[in-house]
């Protein structure tokens, strides 16, 4: 598989791993008597799984799987590939520090980095979506 | 891929766009505020992502990956995937929508029931083709 597709795949592990156990975290919080900025992390968790491990695995799957562009570039650009994966894991990292010690002005970067993450990878991906 | 996969992932992937879109706006949001009425679209956000993206994409690649019948059609029942995405679009509009039309609360459990009806579509469509090699 190309190595653009291992980075997101395994990234996507980490992100499935450590959601979880983020998880587990906040659910033990007052158990283990845990540090209070944990009791805020519940958005963090879901956006960890939803947007770090699965959306993540599909766009590294996608990326090796969906037909090809073209002989000539059959993925298209690399670098685009390689920006969506810095964009959207800068952007998650910001979120994961910035919304549970409130730090506000992290989250609008991290929301910005992340749209042109997504919508780069739809607009990357579009036409691999096809008839052969 | 076949044609129903196409118009199935190219719409997940517009719903995708969109959810991402109305989440950016709500994180922005969170962090700087500038406008309290965006929660309001914090269902919105999940449906289109939950629904529109994750499940649509996995039922579109599912039609497309799946072991496909040895004899025709390869694909199986296309109406009944057409039907499927049909069912399941409708439905996420109608509980999208719901909450913003005036005296239409019903349309938000009748969007779900289209749901239901998608996936029960789905699901007897694509059962068959989860079979061995060779079939």
């Amino acid at each position: 598989m190309p190595t653009i597709t291992r980075y997101f795949i395994k990234t996507a592990m980490l992100y499935f791993a450590f959601g979880l156990l983020l998880g587990f975290l906040i659910s033990a919080r007052s158990l283990l008597n845990l540090p209070s900025f944990i009791a805020n992390m519940n958005p963090t968790y879901l956006h960890l799984l939803v947007v770090g491990w699965i959306t993540q695995l599909i766009i590294g799957v996608a990326y090796w799987m969906f037909p090809k562009f073209s002989k000539a570039e059959p993925r298209g650009d690399e670098r685009v590939g390689w920006a969506i994966y810095a964009l959207l894991n800068i952007g998650l990292l910001l979120r994961a520090v910035g919304e549970p010690f409130q730090i506000g002005w992290l989250l609008p970067i991290s929301a910005i980095l992340q749209f042109f993450a997504v919508w780069m990878f739809v607009i990357v991906i579009w036409p691999r979506v096809k008839e052969r | 891929m076949p044609r129903l996969s196409v118009w199935i992932i190219r719409t997940a992937l517009l719903e995708l766009g969109i959810g991402i879109t109305i989440g950016t706006l709500m994180l922005w949001n969170k962090g700087e505020f500038f406008e309290a009425r965006i929660w309001l679209l914090l269902t919105v956000h999940i449906e289109l992502l939950i629904v529109g993206w994750l499940m649509q994409l996995a039922l579109g690649v599912a039609f497309w990956i799946l072991p496909r019948f040895t004899h025709e059609p390869r694909y199986g029942s296309l109406r009944r995937g057409w039907l499927g995405y049909g069912l399941l679009n409708v439905g996420i509009l109608l509980v999208i929508l719901a909450p913003w039309i005036p005296h239409a609360a019903a349309l938000h459990p009748i969007g779900r029931l289209l749901e239901v009806l998608a996936a029960i579509t789905f699901a007897t469509a694509l059962w068959p083709r989860v079979k061995a090699f060779g079939v």
